[in-house]
């Protein structure tokens, strides 16, 4: 069984339907990538499986719960779009303030601060007020404030956002050795290509529908093209296409 | 606990921002101690024109303080009035007496008006007057009967705006989401933010208390405890209150809005003008407004003397808003998490 179910979702705020039908699956031990136009519904869609607010119609399942469910919430690391971050505050104290939500013991925080600083290169920043951070440092600190409890889901909106190449690498690396040491499933967005083709499963998304879904290869190959990039235009034409002559 | 690092985190942040930490302590120091000024000011000797009184009456006007220059017999006494800057005369003519006053401003008039007559009936009768009381004394301000009113609207104002502030700020820049996709409880927020700024509300309520008593010598007949207990019930409702408005609000200026709108209509409900005066309609509307409860409160403990007992439909119904809109609160953060 999925790890995470999205079945027949449509999300309208007003009239306005953001959106349509998604059908939208993740197995335990992936890292799937959600990929489409600015606008497309994917921050929207990524709400509606953390349980930030609820489908139109149609229903998110994870581990076999229905979502909105507050003990999930413990399971899921996420990561918002915008760094949503106490600015009077240090990086470190941020990072306290957080772990203590899901009530973990003063030894576990320490060692937790101590992985998830070291892993998004903070260390040296940690006692300096988020106020002064660099928007890469900010949006370090979100990614380590997502990873702080140990969850065995990951959800992160554009995490590599304003990050440099080097240190983008290493997140990635550091996301592969999660999914593959530690069996965690990670659902990512991303507008970079070369980001969506270390995920295992992509789905692309444009106006609110899901257009296609696949590995990469798979897709290149249905698509009888070389990059993803191309992928994408094509199939959005397709969909296009097929969408305006019904 | 989810809600004791809520606690500490809004106390940390408060503590760092000194401004706001000023003015919810000194600002309300600030505006008592003006009001203080203004309403005990001693009034500035009235100067008076005598024509034709005896030495006795002349004596009596000067024992109570007023300026007096004995005029001889004229016939413009308007014209007189100005040349000689005064702000009255009074011509007396056998039984007759006539009272030219200069009255470019009404309210000094009236009261010099009042204090003449004073003088007046005194020395006619013969006889002193003596001047009963129920409240206060011939020393009585109106700071005295407004001061506990205004101890308790200060509360009110600074931490209804501050607290509302708050929340509104951490929905702002998008915390408040990031602090519901964790587990915590919609309870413990409202939780966490009535133990954070209750802390300050407290703070804040015992300076101005103190100020007020120790400082400028507010009238205190009944207990101190008690008007810091019917402080702290209006600070929480104030609390409440804010943090349930501030979700209506999209910005930190759409905060100030509900200034005019909630805030100063409870100010004409509190006693400062007479609720008995207004039409029957107009009475009702001072049932919802929990300053008022507070005001009544006050003004019985501060100036009556009065003890809990005697204002407790007082303090249960501002209890009883407090729970409301603490309720409410819960119930209003389900806009940004459906559980
Ligand atoms: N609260 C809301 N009310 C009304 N419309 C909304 C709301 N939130 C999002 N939308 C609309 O939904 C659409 C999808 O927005 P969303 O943020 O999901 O896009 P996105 O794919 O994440 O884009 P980006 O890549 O730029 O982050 C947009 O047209 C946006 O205007
Ligand atoms: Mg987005």
């Amino acid at each position: 069984m999925s790890i995470l179910q999205v079945s027949n979702v449509t999300k309208s705020y007003g009239k306005h339907s953001i959106l349509s039908d998604v059908e939208f699956s993740a197995e335990e031990g992936q890292i799937v990538g959600l990929i489409g136009p600015s606008g497309s519904g994917k921050t929207t869609l990524i709400k509606l499986i953390v349980g930030m607010d609820v489908p139109t119609t149609g229903s998110v399942d994870m581990l076999g719960e229905r979502v909105p469910n507050l003990g999930l919430l413990k399971k899921i690391g996420y990561m918002a779009q915008s760094d949503s971050l106490y600015h009077d505050l240090t990086g470190y104290e941020n990072l306290t303030f957080f772990a203590s939500m899901f009530l973990m013991s003063k030894r576990e925080v320490k060692e937790r601060i101590a992985y998830v600083t070291q892993l998004v290169q903070l260390e040296s920043a940690l006692k300096k007020r988020v106020s002064t951070y660099s928007g890469g440092m900010k949006r370090r600190l979100s990614l380590a404030i997502a990873l702080i409890q140990n969850p065995q889901i990951l959800i992160l909106d554009e995490p590599t956002v304003g990050i440099d190449p080097e240190l983008r690498k290493s997140i990635w690396t550091e996301l592969v050795r999660l999914k593959v040491e530690e069996q965690k499933t990670i659902l990512v967005t991303t507008h970079v290509m070369d980001e969506a083709e270390k995920c295992d499963v992509l789905t692309m998304i444009r106006e609110g529908r899901v257009i296609t879904t696949g590995s990469p290869q798979e897709l290149k190959a249905i698509y009888d093209v070389t990059n993803l990039e191309d992928v994408f235009l094509k199939a959005g034409g397709e969909a296009h296409a097929r969408h305006s002559s019904l | 606990m989810r809600v004791t690092a809520l606690f500490k985190r809004i106390v940390l942040q408060l503590v760092r921002d000194k401004r706001t930490l000023a003015l919810l302590f000194l600002a309300p120091l600030l505006i008592l101690t003006l009001m203080h000024l203004l309403f005990t000011s001693n009034e500035v000797p009235s100067s008076i024109g005598v024509i034709g009184g005896s030495f006795e009456i002349v004596e009596r006007l000067e024992d109570q303080d007023f300026e007096v220059t004995v005029i001889e017999e004229t016939t413009t006494l308007k014209k007189l009035v100005e040349e000689q800057d005064l702000d009255g005369i009074l011509k007396i003519d056998g039984e007759k007496l006539q009272l030219t006053l200069e009255n470019t401003d009404p309210s000094q008039t009236k009261m010099l008006q009042a204090k003449l007559q004073q003088v007046l009936s005194l020395t006619q009768d013969r006889t002193s007057i003596e001047m009963a009381y129920v409240y206060g004394n011939e020393n009585t301000s109106f700071f005295d009967v407004l001061s506990p009113i205004l101890v308790g609207f200060f509360v009110f104002f600074f931490v209804f705006l501050i607290s509302g502030i708050g929340l509104l700020r951490e929905r702002m820049t998008g915390t408040l989401e990031r602090l519901l996709s964790t587990p915590i409880k919609r309870w413990e927020i409202v939780m966490g933010y009535l133990l954070g700024y209750g802390l300050f509300a407290v703070i804040q309520t015992i300076i101005v208390v103190l100020y007020a008593i120790n400082v400028l010598d507010m009238v205190l007949k009944g207990s101190m405890w008690h008007v810091l207990l019917i402080n702290l019930l209006i600070a929480l409702v104030a609390l409440s209150l804010g943090i349930l408005l501030s979700s209506f609000a999209t910005s930190e200026f759409q905060m100030i809005q509900f200034i005019p709108l909630v805030i100063i209509p409870q100010v004409f409900f509190t006693g400062i003008i007479p609720i008995s005066g207004m039409p029957e309609w107009l009475q009702m509307f001072s049932n919802v407004m929990p300053i008022s409860y507070g005001a009544n409160a006050l003004k019985s403990v501060m100036y009556k003397g009065q003890g809990l007992g005697d204002v407790q439909f007082d303090i249960l119904a501002l209890m009883g808003f407090a729970v409301v809109f603490i309720v409410l609160n819960i119930v209003a953060l389900k806009k940004h998490r459906k559980i």
